[in-house]
């Protein structure tokens, strides 16, 4: 098991022919991931990686049956593509997409309560089931088949705990990038709630930035909820407030969405917290040694 | 990005929110020619800066005759204005409003934005106008009242009534409350804000709201797509760090900070995750600096250059974990820019992800003095050595 993508899934990918689509589909496809074909209006009817290419979402799922999508439409475009992709019936949807107005995520947001679909970031590296499915722009070879399930609103320091957790021989499970923008699609609660119900999944490990409350709310989540060992970060304890830390997401204001109100709250809820990304690792070995 | 007030008052204006009689003006005689077209006896001089908190700083007077008019106007233009806000040096004015003198019976709070607890954009209003909100938040938030907007209905006005009743204002009152609220929401989608912020809205003693301050703050990212030319116009540089607008022409993300270990990260996460080690290991980053999770050669050039041109920095650490980018081009980036810009300082490297044997090799037979770094730890104590060395 694994949660949300594996072997099984059929995956297309929305702006498929553009060279963002083009470059991480093939890199997908040599990861061993079912890419069954791709979008691009106007260009339906081609054949582009030696996979079909539709005009439309709707024809793509009709044509091959996939049941997630991974978009690279510019940003300008990437709210209409993921509903395009729910309204087709994608029940995964991973937007990699960086820099959406926040006022087209808050009506996706809305209108996806409509649609009996799981939204991955926008602003995000995707999902990857390791030797079974990836779905996004992560780097394959660190993973590896494993037991940790990971959850992260950062990219590269996903790699961190994904290459930590491959070197002390775990491997992960799942690794899912939610994002680093305000308004996202899974939360850090979601997704933790299918690693605890997952058996392959033996522990977690959460890394989070400041901004927001999300790893708050978390914390408080896992304190009723879950058995499993989780290990977190919080990036960002020297950030000052009032500056925006690249991701849109990941500004202190108001005084709220400190890194020490993060660890804080997750430290009084049981989780075994790290002061340095490079401790991950380690943290998460002792919690099955030790 | 943020708006003047004059800005903002000039957008409010198109969503028919009252705003007091006012001109911008960039000269004494502009503000004295201003002051006379206003009439009246009593005028109110503003500093245009993108910091709150002006009024306390001594960037709003009031102005009982033209000769202070032209005297505030003489004291603030080419000045820089040291708010709460601001840092020591302050924000240069370049810029004055001059509006009307008004007689103020009530100060209220009014403002929105985006929650993302909720998903919803949020009104707030508090009786307490005038006052620094956030601090009310903090000391008495349920002085707070606010409303959650669904964003298939819009606003409701039901919902600006009950704003209204909360703050205790009269029917009458409620009627023009309640189109400013919905001209805010309608301007609040239609421009894509973030925030916007009216401290105070006064209700006047003829029984007038009117928008006293505005404040807008616009999504970046809407922005960048290119949907909102007439307020894209009105960016002013002048009030942005100026390193940290260099760095956003060539696609970095350069925040200044006040140490002195230069930060050059591939991924905001790591960026900030990179400056924590650095602290925990004893040393202050000059920096947060994201080169983009897909970076390029030129990209790594132009950032060492725009690192190693502050003169607080003492050490670098580069950091980077190739996913899709390349170590090897990585570390061809880092040698070019080190020889171009002839860097003077220890130059700390931990490379990491695709091709990383291929990077360090480069960075081992270039010749220059570049410290290798086996992981992150390793990296932070080495660059932390040689900073305090």
């Amino acid at each position: 098991m694994s949660i949300l993508v594996d072997k099984h899934t059929k995956v297309i990918v929305q702006g498929f022919t553009g060279k963002q689509g083009t470059f991480h589909a093939e890199q997908c496809i040599a990861y061993g991931t079912n890419i069954v074909g791709g979008t691009t209006p106007g260009r339906g009817g081609e054949s582009h990686l030696d996979r079909p290419v539709f005009n439309t979402v709707r024809d793509a799922v009709d044509d091959t049956g996939a049941d997630a999508s991974m978009i690279y439409v510019p940003a300008a475009f990437a709210a209409d593509a993921i509903l395009e992709a729910a309204e087709a019936g994608i029940k995964v949807i991973a937007c990699i997409t960086e820099g959406i107005p926040v006022l087209d995520m808050l009506k996706v947001k809305a209108a996806l309560d409509f649609y009996d679909a799981t939204l991955i970031g926008p602003n995000c590296p995707g999902i990857i089931t390791p030797d079974e499915c990836k779905i996004g722009i992560m780097p394959g070879h660190i993973h590896k088949a494993g037991s940790i399930g990971i959850v992260s609103r950062s990219g590269t320091l996903t790699y961190e705990a994904v290459k930590q957790t491959t070197d002390i021989g775990m491997g992960q499970s799942t690794c899912v990038g939610i994002g680093g923008d305000p308004i996202q699609g899974m939360s850090f609660i979601d997704v933790i709630e299918q690693f605890e119900a997952d058996r392959q999944t033996k522990g977690i490990v959460m890394v989070g930035e400041i901004g927001g409350t999300a790893e708050e709310e978390a914390a408080e989540y896992i304190q009723a909820h879950v058995r499993k060992p989780v290990v977190a970060y919080i990036a960002g304890v020297t950030a000052p407030p009032g500056k925006r830390m690249g991701h849109a997401g990941a500004i202190i204001s108001g005084g709220k969405g400190t890194a020490a109100d993060k660890f804080g709250a997750l430290e009084k809820a049981g989780v075994a917290t790290v002061r340095s990304p490079a401790e991950i690792g380690q943290r998460v070995s002792d919690a099955f040694t030790g | 990005m943020n708006l003047h007030e004059f800005q903002a008052k000039h957008i409010f204006s198109q969503y028919g929110i009252p705003i007091p009689k006012g001109f911008v003006a960039r000269s004494v005689a502009e503000a004295k020619s201003a002051a006379e077209q206003l009439g009246g006896s009593v005028w109110v001089v503003k500093a245009q800066v993108h910091a709150g908190g002006r009024g306390k700083a001594g960037g709003v007077k009031i102005a009982k005759s033209l000769d202070e008019v032209t005297q505030y106007t003489e004291e603030m233009l080419g000045t820089r204005l040291v708010t709460h806000q601001t840092d020591e040096h302050g924000m240069p004015i370049n810029a004055v409003m001059i509006e009307e003198g008004l007689d103020i019976a009530r100060e209220i709070y009014l403002g929105a934005l985006v929650d993302r607890a909720s998903k919803r954009v949020v009104f707030m209003g508090s009786a307490a106008g005038g006052m620094d909100i956030e601090e009310v938040a903090a000391t008495e938030p349920e002085k707070i009242i606010t409303v959650r907007v669904n964003p298939v209905a819009g606003l409701q006005p039901y919902q600006c009534r009950q704003m209204g009743f909360a703050l205790g204002l009269t029917p009458a009152q409620i009627k023009q409350l309640t189109q400013i609220m919905r001209g805010l929401y309608r301007c609040f989608e239609e421009r894509d804000l973030s925030l916007v912020e009216i401290n105070p809205l006064i209700v006047t003693g003829d029984d007038e709201l009117l928008a006293l301050d505005a404040k807008i703050n616009v999504d970046d990212n809407a922005i960048e797509v290119n949907r909102q030319a007439e307020i894209a116009d009105m960016r002013d540089i002048s009030q942005e760090d100026e390193t940290e607008v260099q760095a956003a022409e060539h696609g970095l993300n350069y925040i200044t900070l006040d140490g002195n270990i230069g930060c050059m990260v591939n991924g905001a996460g790591l960026a900030m995750a990179t400056m924590d080690v650095i602290k925990l290991h004893g040393g202050e980053p000059a920096n947060f600096l994201d080169v983009g999770g897909g970076t390029n050669k030129e990209r790594v050039t132009e950032a060492f250059k725009i690192i190693s041109a502050s003169p607080d920095v003492q050490g670098i650490l580069v950091n980077i974990f190739g996913g899709i980018v390349r170590c090897d081009m990585i570390a061809e980036g880092v040698i070019a820019a080190v020889k171009e810009v002839g860097v003077s300082v220890p130059v700390v490297v931990r490379l990491e992800g695709t091709n990383v044997a291929q990077g360090k090799q480069l960075l081992a037979e270039s010749g220059l003095d570049i410290i290798p770094a086996d992981d992150l730890t390793d990296g932070a104590e080495k660059v932390v050595g040689a900073v305090s060395a």
